[in-house]
């Protein structure tokens, strides 16, 4: 029996456009733009200026607060700009613009690591900030941030999360087929910066292929067990996950550590392990380009800072008008109204799609089915939460638990009535929480 | 590529295939089964009574709409499907004005009043159902021998369940009969087969849960076989299940959204007190039935039911440590 979690429900997951197909380079491009915010934390500050020849690997933006990881270049080229651009999440951020030279030649900061058993854990800690890496899954927590838990959580598992539960994403899946060692490489330096002698892989049993792979190679590595877990939606989240590997649940407004757990990518663990294989700080990571629209969807190992519009170029352009760009899954990811807008590290995916479901002239009122109790991930009552919501009762929401909802977009996925309930969820929670600021 | 202009929303940006009207397309579907056998059985009569409570609701339903100045909603199919139910529930004698007047206070009273679609608080087949028996009693509980015709030739016949409670005189139909709708009673059930094959579609289609008819059928079940008038005795039992509503009333009426718990906990309590209700008005009650009541009872409390059965939140056992 696949292990899982209570909740949550099986998605179509569309994987099939992509996931036999192995991942590609992606073809040069000009100018390269890296956003100063590329992920949760504090903003980066420029340490290059306009006219500066930067190589790659080289240090771009930087930034002394502890919750921000710092940037580096994926081209060598001069800098031409430092100005606002569009930026994925639809604001305007200050980026760098580097125009490519094509000459691609590596900054001398880059040096293998070598074995990190030659380092302490405060150590490679340091090596993890200075490669820029953060969590590639989702929000791109800074990972040196996480894998230094306050001294009071004594952390007991170390899980990687191979679930990719989003429909269409399958980049998890070809670096489980293409590298597994450096997964279970990347992992092993984790395990030694915890201090741990076991580490997990949680894998959904939709990629059989990626489980028998990483299972036999994981036999090289000590203390590593895969673990099968049950296709369902949202099985890659963080709490659900954690929960289905170790029976732990996390508590409410907690973080994993409060159970002991770190729960880590998978292209963060072999952008670990790449910093000390080759040096190499992140600058690329595999995308997903996928959708009913693209006419040759694909996997790419994108440099940071490729406008989406030269993404898809790679996959063949458009083969019918797209109405809906997005970056991330289908379930989660950010609608883009440009095709302007770089990669930047959380870039898991772009998916272009012709449909774009129902307008709000079409929506009928709530019916009460509970569709949306029943598969909750966080047991809540996302119907109650939604009229509650939209009554502007912003108490009986939070009596309902609105917090804990970690927005992955069930709800409004079953929703007969298509009455939307997370982005009602979403604009209150965003309100709470401004409210208990000013408080 | 050219520049184009791109949807822009929150996310999700993908949607199951279901939508209202597609429930309420299952739920007709799952009907038809038993529409079909009460046809078969009570003749064209029978058509002529669903036909006329379907389109009276979808009509009133629209008439009402129009004349409030509300979008017409008629095509969500949620106004038919209580038609359907309401015909389902008629004998198949009743006076067609009357079907008239009962989808009009099913429609515009129980549902429209309180907000439409959604908002009703008991169920409006069932609603206009009691409404009917109390006012119009005697035309409400004359009931027909199937394959009898109508008119003059028509025999009028004791229900099963009224001779069970010995207020009615008559000779009991077989098990066989009643297993397969040959006995009196209302057009839609009568058929314990057709009504089950239309739950199992319903089941099979993940449109309804089986945990409010399992907990009504299993509780009302035990409750009859342990205390009814002849306890320990499983024909009496089998009798009080498959003859009058109840799997009419545990199928299609006991699992409508609107009017039941939105909880896996409290769906089962809802399914427990209506079959403890079905149990004490057929054994203590007045009446011979008390399908209806015992279902419009329970609606009345699912607000409550819902709010004392809250899922315990992910992650709430550690609400103390904080």
């Amino acid at each position: 029996m696949p292990a899982t979690f209570k909740g949550g429900l099986h998605i179509e997951d569309f994987k099939d456009f992509t996931n036999k197909l192995p991942i590609k380079k992606l073809s040069d491009c000009g100018q390269h733009i890296f956003p100063l915010q590329q992920h949760i934390g504090a903003p980066l500050e420029a340490v290059v200026k306009v006219g500066d020849y930067v190589k790659v690997g080289q240090k771009i933006a930087d930034s002394s607060a502890f919750v921000c990881a710092p940037l580096h270049s994926s081209v060598s080229g001069t800098v031409t700009d430092i100005k606002p651009f569009i930026h994925p999440s639809g604001a305007v951020v200050t980026s760098i613009a580097i125009e490519n030279d094509f000459l691609y030649n590596i900054s001398e900061s880059v040096i293998p690591k070598g074995d990190p058993t030659n380092y302490t854990p405060e150590q490679i800690i340091a090596i993890i900030r200075d490669a820029g890496i953060v969590g590639l899954g989702g929000a791109g927590f800074p990972t040196h941030v996480k894998l230094s838990p306050p001294p009071d959580k004594k952390i007991t598992h170390v899980i990687v999360n191979g679930a990719e539960c989003e429909p269409y994403l399958t980049s998890d899946h070809r670096r489980m087929l293409e590298s597994p060692d450096m997964i279970l490489y990347g992992l092993k330096i984790a395990m030694r910066v915890l201090g741990l002698s076991n580490g997990y892989i949680g894998i959904e049993t939709n990629k059989a292929d990626a489980i028998k792979t990483m299972t036999a190679a994981a036999d090289a590595y000590k203390g590593v067990k895969i673990i099968p877990l049950k296709t369902k939606y949202p099985q890659g989240a963080e709490k659900q996950l954690i929960k289905a590997i170790t029976k732990r649940s996390v508590p409410s407004k907690g973080l994993p550590a409060d159970v002991g757990v770190i729960v880590l990518n998978i292209d963060t663990v072999t952008a670990i392990a790449n910093v000390f294989k080759t040096g190499m700080p992140l600058t690329s990571r595999i995308v997903t380009v996928s959708g009913d629209c693209v006419k040759e969807p694909g996997n790419f190992e994108v440099p940071l800072g490729v406008p989406f519009r030269h993404i898809f170029e790679n996959a063949g352009g458009f083969m019918k008008e797209p109405r809906k760009i997005i970056m991330g899954g289908p379930m989660m990811g950010i609608a883009q109204f440009s095709l302007d807008a770089p990669s930047i590290k959380t870039t898991s995916a772009l998916l272009a799609l012709s449909d774009v479901g129902k307008t709000y002239d079409d929506i009928s009122p709530c019916i009460r089915c509970g569709k949306c109790v029943n598969s909750c991930p966080m047991h809540l009552m996302p119907l109650y939460l939604n009229k509650a919501v939209s009554e502007g009762d912003l108490e009986t929401a939070e009596k309902y638990n609105i917090l804990d909802c970690i927005e992955c977009g069930i709800c409004s996925y079953l929703c007969p009535g298509r009455q939307n309930p997370l982005q009602h969820i979403r604009v209150a929670k965003q309100q709470i929480i401004e409210k208990s600021r000013k408080s | 590529m050219q520049e184009q202009k791109f949807v822009v929303s929150s996310s999700p940006h993908i949607h199951s295939e279901e939508s209202v009207s597609s429930i309420m397309f299952d739920v007709l579907t799952a009907l038809i089964p038993a529409s079909v056998a009460g046809i078969y059985f009570f003749g064209y009569r029978a058509a002529i009574v669903l036909l006329t409570a379907v389109v009276s609701c979808v009509a009133f339903e629209a008439i009402y709409q129009y004349f409030m100045k509300k979008r017409i909603t008629v095509n969500d199919l949620s106004a038919a499907v209580t038609g359907l139910l309401i015909g389902l529930n008629m004998p198949p004698s009743i006076p067609l004005w009357m079907v008239v007047i009962g989808s009009a206070f099913a429609i515009v009273i129980v549902k429209q009043l309180y907000g439409g679609l959604g908002k009703n608080f008991i169920n409006p087949a069932l609603a206009a159902r009691c409404f009917m028996l109390i006012a119009w009693a005697s035309a409400m509980t004359t009931y027909v021998t199937p394959f009898m015709g109508y008119g003059i030739d028509a025999v009028s016949s004791a229900t099963p369940l009224a001779v069970l409670k010995g207020v009615s005189e008559g000779a009991l139909p077989s098990l066989r009969n009643c297993f397969f709708g040959i006995k009196p009673g209302s057009i839609g059930e009568t058929s314990a087969v057709m009504l089950s094959i239309g739950f199992i579609y319903l089941l099979v289609r993940k449109v309804i849960d089986f945990k409010i008819p399992a907990a009504y059928i299993i509780v009302f079940s035990v409750l009859t076989f342990m205390f009814g008038k002849t306890p320990y005795d499983a024909t009496y039992t089998l009798y009080h299940i498959l003859t009058g509503g109840l799997l009419l009333g545990a199928f299609f009426m006991a699992t409508d959204y609107t009017t039941t718990p939105t909880t896996p906990l409290g769906q089962i309590i809802f399914g427990a007190g209506c079959g403890i209700l079905t149990f004490v008005i057929r054994q203590f009650g007045g009446y011979p039935e008390g399908v209806s009541f015992s279902i419009l009872l329970m609606n009345v409390v699912t607000p409550l039911i819902d709010r004392y059965t809250v899922p315990k939140k992910f992650g709430e056992v550690a609400k103390n440590v904080r």
